[in-house]
C-alpha cells in the first residue's frame, strides 16, 4: 500500500479496522462475533457479574466518572443523564434508541448485527444501576438483519439466565423487549421514540421537560440511550472509568465510531480516538480513508450527519472534540462524515439533504412542515436552472422562519468568511426543521459563487413557479 | 372482525402481554398484519383496534404515519433505492433512472405482474457502500446498473433467500415463561425494584 494519491486500496465493506484502541468493535474480526458462544469466550457477561457484586450506586458512579458522552447525536454525559430520574418515582424504564436514520450514519446497525450481546449486557448494566425495571430495545424497521441477530441473542441470553427473573441468581430481574420501528426518521428524536413506543404517530413532545428521565414512557422516568452508548458499558465496567478516561481527552474520553462516505478512496466505518483524532487523520491517513478518490481535491464535508453545518478543508485539523467543533460552526452529531470532492455540484448535494428533511418532517410544527417543503421546492428550482437571484434571498428568508438569527457556519479564510458558532435558535420542537435549513445555509454561505452562476440565466423575479423533479 | 390467522392471533396476545399498556403493541401488530398479507388491510386495522383496546381510526392514524406500512397491495419485492446524500454523490439518481427503465414503472409504481415495486428511499445506514438499495429491506451494496439487472434477474428465479414483502426478522423473540418478569401497568408499580437499596433516595 502506498501513499500516492490515486493508487487503489482494496475495499473492505463496512467496518475497517485500524491501529486505534478497539472498545466497541473488539469482536468484529470474528466471523461468529454475534453468537453467545463467541461473546462468552471473549469475556462476555463478565462485566455484568462484576456489576452485580457492586451496589447500583457504585455502578452508576463508575459510569459517571467515565464521562461517557452519548453517541446518538447530542453528546450528553450518560451518567449525568441517568441521575435526572426524580427520586422515589417508580417504575422507571430503559428505552434503547436503535432507530439509526441520520443521513450518513452507519454504526449502530453494525453494533447490533455484529455484537448484539455487548449491547444487551450494556442494557442490563444500565437497568441495574438506575433501577430500570423494563427495557425496550427499539430497532429501526428497515434493519431486519439487526432484528434477527438481536432476537437470537436475546433468546440465547434469556435461556442462559442473563435476562429475565433473578438474573444470575440475584434479586436483579428485568425483561428486555424487542420492538421494531416502521420507517420514520423523526422517531430517532427521543420523545418521538417514546410516542412511537406508546403506539402513536411519532410526534416529538413539547419541551420542557427536556429529559424523558423526568417524564417519559407512560409519563414515567425513562432513560433513552443510544446503541453505541450502551455498548460501551461492558468495557467500562470491566476495565474501570480510569482506563476509559485514559483514552482520548478529558472532556471527550474513549473512542467513537464514525462512518465516512462519499468521495474518499476507502469509505468505511472506523473506531477512532475521541477528542484527539482529527478530520485530516480520518480522511487522509493510509490506514483510514486514504485520501480523496482519484487524486481529487477535497471541496467540503459534512462532519456530523446530515443535520450538521458543513466544513471545508479549512477545518480539517479539528479533532473529534465537541468543544472545538462547536465554536467553528458545526457539531459532531451522530458520527457520520460525508465527503465531497472538487467534482461535486454543491447546490445539488445540498438539495439531497434538504429533500430528506422536508420528506421526514412529521408535520407537527408549521415552520418545519411548510418551511422544509418550500426550501426543497425553491432549491430544486435553482438546481434545475429555473431559479432567480431573488430565490437565493428567499431561501435565507424561509430559513429564518425555522431558525431565526445567525445560523452557525464554518469559516473560509480564502473568501474572508468568519465562523458563526453552534448551536442555532429554533422555532420548532425538534431539530428536524433546522436540519432542513443547515445544508442550504452552508452551501449558500460557503459556496455563493456556485449559486450565483446557477441563477444568472433566470429571467423571472416572481416566486410563483415551483417545479422539482429530483 | 377476523383477520389474523389462529397462529398469529396467539402470537399477537403474547406480544401484547409484553407491554405495560396494550396500545404499545400497535406497531408490532401492524408488522404482524403486513407479514401475513403483504400489506395492511382495513380488516387488519379493525382487529388490531379490538386487540389493543382502541378504535380503528386510531390504528389508521398510527399506521399512516409510518413509511413501511402499505395500505394497498405492493409488489412481492419492494425495491427501495436510496437517494440521500452519500448515495446521491455516488450515482443514486442514475441507478433510480435505470431501475425505472428496466422495470418500466416510475418510482412508487408496481410492475403489471405484481412482482416489483420501486421506491426512491431515504438513508438506509449503508452509506459507505453507496449507491445501495434494499429489496424487502435486505441490503444490496454498490449497485451499478448491471448489478441492478442481475438482482432483478435473480429475484425472478426461486434461487434466492429474500422473503416476500412484509416479512422482516425471521427470528422471533421468545421469552421462556419461567424467566419472564412480566409487564405490569405503570400505575400498579409503586415501589423501587427489589435490588435498589432505597425507594426514597436517588443516587
Amino acid at each position: 500500500m502506498t501513499s500516492r494519491a490515486g493508487t487503489p486500496i482494496p475495499h473492505a465493506p463496512g467496518f475497517v479496522a485500524n491501529d486505534t484502541p478497539r472498545i466497541v468493535t473488539a469482536r468484529f474480526d470474528h466471523e461468529d462475533s454475534y453468537t453467545i458462544e463467541r461473546y462468552e469466550a471473549t469475556g462476555g457477561y463478565h462485566a455484568l457479574r462484576k456489576a452485580l457484586q457492586q451496589t447500583p450506586e457504585e455502578v452508576h458512579s463508575e459510569v459517571r466518572d467515565a464521562t461517557l458522552l452519548g453517541r446518538g447525536g447530542a453528546g450528553f454525559p450518560t451518567g449525568v443523564k441517568w441521575g435526572f430520574c426524580p427520586p422515589g418515582v417508580w417504575p422507571r424504564y430503559l428505552v434503547v434508541n436503535g432507530d439509526e436514520s441520520e443521513p450518513g450514519t452507519y454504526k449502530d446497525r453494525l453494533l447490533m448485527e455484529l455484537d448484539p450481546h455487548q449491547l444487551i449486557e450494556g442494557c442490563l448494566i444500565a437497568c441495574y444501576a438506575v433501577g430500570l425495571s423494563q427495557c425496550f430495545l427499539y430497532i429501526r424497521g428497515e434493519m431486519p438483519v439487526a432484528q434477527e441477530r438481536v432476537a437470537a441473542a436475546l433468546n440465547d441470553a434469556y435461556a442462559a439466565g442473563y435476562i429475565g427473573k433473578n438474573i444470575l441468581g440475584t434479586e436483579f430481574s428485568v425483561d428486555i423487549i424487542l420492538h421494531w420501528g416502521a420507517g420514520a426518521y423523526v422517531v430517532g428524536e427521543e420523545t418521538a421514540l417514546i410516542e412511537s413506543l406508546e403506539g402513536n404517530r411519532g410526534y416529538p413532545r413539547l419541551k420542557p421537560p427536556y429529559f424523558p428521565a423526568s417524564i417519559g414512557l407512560y409519563g414515567q422516568p425513562t432513560i433513552v440511550n443510544n446503541v453505541e452508548t450502551l455498548s460501551n458499558l461492558p468495557w467500562i465496567l470491566e476495565h474501570g472509568a480510569e482506563a476509559f478516561t485514559a483514552i482520548g481527552t478529558e472532556s471527550s474520553p474513549g473512542t467513537r465510531m464514525v462512518a465516512v462516505s462519499g468521495h474518499v478512496r476507502r469509505p468505511g466505518v472506523y473506531e477512532i480516538v475521541n477528542g484527539t483524532t482529527t478530520f485530516r487523520d480520518l480522511l487522509y491517513n493510509e490506514e483510514m480513508c486514504g485520501g480523496i478518490r482519484d487524486g481529487n481535491q477535497l471541496k467540503a464535508f459534512v462532519p456530523g450527519g446530515g443535520s450538521a453545518p458543513w466544513f471545508t478543508p479549512d477545518q480539517l485539523d479539528l479533532p473529534f472534540e465537541a468543544n472545538q467543533v462547536g465554536p467553528q460552526g458545526s457539531m459532531l452529531g451522530s458520527g457520520a462524515v460525508m465527503v465531497m470532492d472538487e467534482t461535486t455540484d454543491i447546490p445539488a448535494a445540498a438539495l439531497t439533504l434538504t429533500k430528506f428533511y422536508a420528506h421526514e418532517s412529521c408535520g407537527k410544527c408549521v415552520p418545519c412542515r411548510e418551511g422544509g417543503t418550500w426550501l426543497e421546492q425553491i432549491l430544486g428550482r435553482v438546481v434545475n436552472g429555473r431559479g432567480t437571484p431573488r430565490d437565493l434571498e428567499l431561501l435565507m428568508e424561509v430559513g429564518q422562519t425555522i431558525s431565526p438569527g445567525d445560523f452557525p457556519h464554518a469559516a473560509v479564510a480564502s473568501k474572508g468568511i468568519e465562523a458563526v458558532p453552534f448551536p442555532y435558535q429554533m422555532t420548532t420542537i425538534c431539530f428536524v426543521g433546522p436540519s432542513a435549513f443547515a445544508p442550504v445555509h452552508s452551501a449558500l454561505t460557503l459556496f455563493p459563487e456556485e449559486f450565483e452562476a446557477r441563477v444568472a440565466g433566470g429571467e423571472s423575479d416572481t416566486i410563483s413557479e415551483v417545479a422539482v423533479d429530483v | 372482525m377476523k383477520f389474523f390467522s389462529d397462529e398469529n392471533l396467539d402470537l399477537a396476545q403474547v406480544i401484547i402481554n409484553r407491554y405495560p399498556k396494550p396500545r404499545s403493541a400497535m406497531i408490532p401488530l401492524l408488522h404482524l398484519a403486513q407479514e401475513q398479507a403483504g400489506w395492511v388491510t382495513d380488516d387488519a386495522m379493525a382487529q388490531i383496534a379490538e386487540l389493543v383496546g382502541t378504535t380503528s381510526a386510531e390504528v389508521l392514524g398510527t399506521c399512516s404515519f409510518y413509511e413501511m406500512f402499505k395500505r394497498r397491495p405492493v409488489g412481492k419485492y419492494v425495491i427501495n433505492i436510496c437517494t440521500t446524500m452519500s448515495c446521491a454523490l455516488m450515482g443514486a439518481r442514475e441507478l433510480l433512472e435505470h431501475a425505472e427503465r428496466r422495470l418500466g414503472v416510475k418510482a412508487g409504481g408496481t410492475t403489471a405482474d405484481g412482482m416489483f415495486t420501486i421506491e426512491g428511499a431515504e438513508c438506509q445506514a449503508a452509506c459507505t457502500e453507496a449507491p445501495c438499495l434494499q429489496v424487502n429491506y435486505r441490503h444490496r451494496y454498490r449497485v451499478s446498473p448491471d448489478r441492478f439487472d442481475s438482482i432483478v434477474d435473480e429475484l425472478s428465479t426461486t434461487g434466492h433467500e429474500i422473503p416476500d414483502h412484509g416479512v422482516l426478522s425471521r427470528v422471533r423473540q421468545q421469552i421462556p415463561e419461567d424467566r419472564f418478569v412480566g409487564a405490569e401497568p405503570p400505575q400498579d408499580v409503586v415501589s423501587a425494584p427489589v435490588w435498589m437499596p432505597d425507594a426514597g433516595v436517588d443516587q
